[in-house]
């Protein structure tokens, strides 16, 4: 059970994890932060109705159509994490220089840290939590384990996904290839080897992926 | 980031209109570097103009010409068998820039749009004139590894950081505007500006006008071709040099050279003389290191870039070999 660190409704609070927790003092603190926010808004922009209108958003995510409502702010990776809770998605460097964001618009791999999420209006997102079947694995999924294609675990999903990517794009034929065409994933750990490895298997198993 | 209002508009007028009529409005295409650029603060747009719902996305040959849609992908265009087929140089400059994941995201205009890399440019906290115009270069007295080593100025010495763009100076491609006042057409020598005293203006666009295409002329150029980059790592990394080069021989005559290097100015760097020395020339190394020697004419490094001024003729010298299909 977590420490309560606050004298507050322990009754509410008791059992919520501390993602939960984090997730409340990050709203207080916007609470805090936003009358700041509005009135600096306000010195340059005469528009702050409009600024800070949310936008309607419909996206089908792992096969489920949301219908959400975003401020235009809102990266893709933002919206599938605090509004989808879908954390298998991770935020490394959060400005498209490491890849652990990596998730797939129409089928093809993106940055979901650089898109604003009002961009993908309309769009079929696939992130690392739609692609296992149930209780079975994704082929890469396995392939990852079987090679040990990580250690810390952090970029491993968005390696996967562009893994996946890099295969349906006719682009994993050879070691070099793979390597090239997996450099916009970054692994400080250091499993590469294996990462390839586990690619390069899953290519020569021909399945489709 | 810093809140603002987004539209879509459904017709190129209205975008344009959007845009031309706000001072504080700015399109987004891919996003890759105007979405960063935002979350440090380094922009701030009132208002976004998303163009995706234009149709500006057809790649097609035409009568004396290679049309690309300046919402082609970098991806879809490095990939593209009319490219492959006229323009290879092209392809080759793409697939080398970013990274997998960003070639599906970044377009064409905004490959031609994107800011220089310069750390100074991204990092609020110090002076830059690019981004806050009289304030100072921190670069010039600063680490300036990145830097330029032709065409820079007292105000600024960032370097202009596309691949892509690179090959089409080298092409010598047309880029299609479109703008309140009507369209035109810029030649690519002209479309970006070198800093002089106004860095923070980075091309001869005028408020309000849109890249809709790019035109390459038929060149003949899909043969002897090479683009080089030089780098800190073997992928995804900008250039430290770059250099595109395309020759036309025949019987091992040089009839033709364009040349052109990325990583060293503030504009893709069209090495024009390097270009009519060679022409007539016969394809040996010896004329290659000589046009490599003229072109570095004016070079200037500063104290941590002094490396350019070896690896930038290096870099010629070797794209040319290469480009000619001249053993080592």
């Amino acid at each position: 059970m977590d420490h309560l660190i606050f004298p507050t409704n322990e009754n509410e609070l008791a059992y919520e994890s501390r993602r939960d927790f984090l997730k409340q003092s990050t709203m207080l603190t916007a609470l805090v932060l936003t009358p700041a926010a509005i009135l600096k808004a306000g010195e340059n922009d005469e528009n702050i109705a409009s600024a800070l209108e949310k936008l309607p958003l419909t996206l089908e995510v792992n096969g489920i159509t949301h219908k959400l409502a975003v401020e235009p702010r809102v990266t893709l990776l933002d919206l599938l994490r605090e509004q989808l809770h879908l954390t298998g998605t991770k935020k490394g460097c959060d400005h498209g220089q490491c890849g652990a964001c990596t998730v797939h618009v129409n089928g093809a791999r993106i940055n979901s840290c650089l898109t604003l999420a009002i961009m993908q209006n309309g769009q079929k997102i696939t992130t690392i939590e739609g692609l296992a079947r149930g209780e079975q694995l994704h082929p890469m999924q396995e392939a990852f384990i079987k090679h040990d294609g990580f250690q810390c675990g952090y970029c491993t999903p968005g390696q996967i996904m562009s893994a996946v990517a890099c295969i349906n794009e006719g682009h994993a034929n050879n070691r070099d290839e793979v390597r090239e065409f997996m450099s916009g994933n970054i692994c400080r750990c250091g499993a590469y080897p294996n990462i390839v490895d586990a690619i390069l298997e899953v290519k020569q198993g021909g399945k489709k992926i | 980031m810093i809140q603002f209002e987004y539209v879509k508009p459904s017709t190129q007028k209205a975008a344009v209109n959007a845009v031309a009529k706000n001072a504080n409005a700015q399109f987004i295409a891919g996003g890759t570097n105007l979405v960063d650029l935002m979350k440090r603060g380094v922009t701030a747009p009132q208002k976004l103009v998303d163009i995706n719902g234009l149709p500006l996305k057809e790649i097609k040959k035409t009568p004396g010409h290679l049309y690309i849609g300046a919402l082609a992908l970098n991806s879809v265009v490095a990939g593209n068998n009319l490219v492959l087929q006229h323009q290879p140089l092209l392809a080759q400059a793409l697939a080398s820039g970013a990274s997998p994941q960003l070639r599906n995201m970044a377009t064409v205009g905004g490959n031609i749009m994107q800011r220089t890399r310069c750390s100074y440019f991204y990092d609020t906290v110090l002076p830059c004139n690019k981004r806050e115009p009289g304030t100072g270069c921190s670069a010039i007295e600063g680490y300036n590894r990145m830097h330029a080593i032709f065409g820079s100025s007292l105000s600024c010495i960032a370097v202009h950081p596309s691949d892509m763009c690179v090959a089409l100076a080298t092409l010598e491609a047309v880029v299609m505007v479109s703008g309140p006042g009507g369209d035109r057409r810029i030649p690519f020598a002209d479309f970006h500006r070198l800093p002089g005293e106004t860095p923070h203006i980075d091309n001869n666009l005028q408020k309000g006008e849109l890249i809709v295409a790019i035109e390459i002329p038929d060149n003949n150029l899909a043969k002897n071709i090479h683009y080089l980059k030089v780098r800190d790592r073997a992928s995804y990394a900008f250039a430290l040099v770059s250099v595109a080069a395309a020759l036309q021989i025949n019987n091992g005559t040089i009839e033709k050279a364009r040349l052109a290097m990325g990583g060293v100015a503030h504009k893709p760097w069209r090495l024009f003389e390097a270009e009519k020395m060679l022409v007539g020339k016969e394809a040996t190394m010896e004329h290659f290191k000589a046009a490599a020697t003229l072109a570095m004419t004016g070079a200037k490094a500063f104290e941590h870039n002094t490396f350019k001024l070896k690896m930038a003729p290096n870099s010629i010298m070797e794209a040319l070999r290469v480009a000619a299909g001249l053993e080592v």
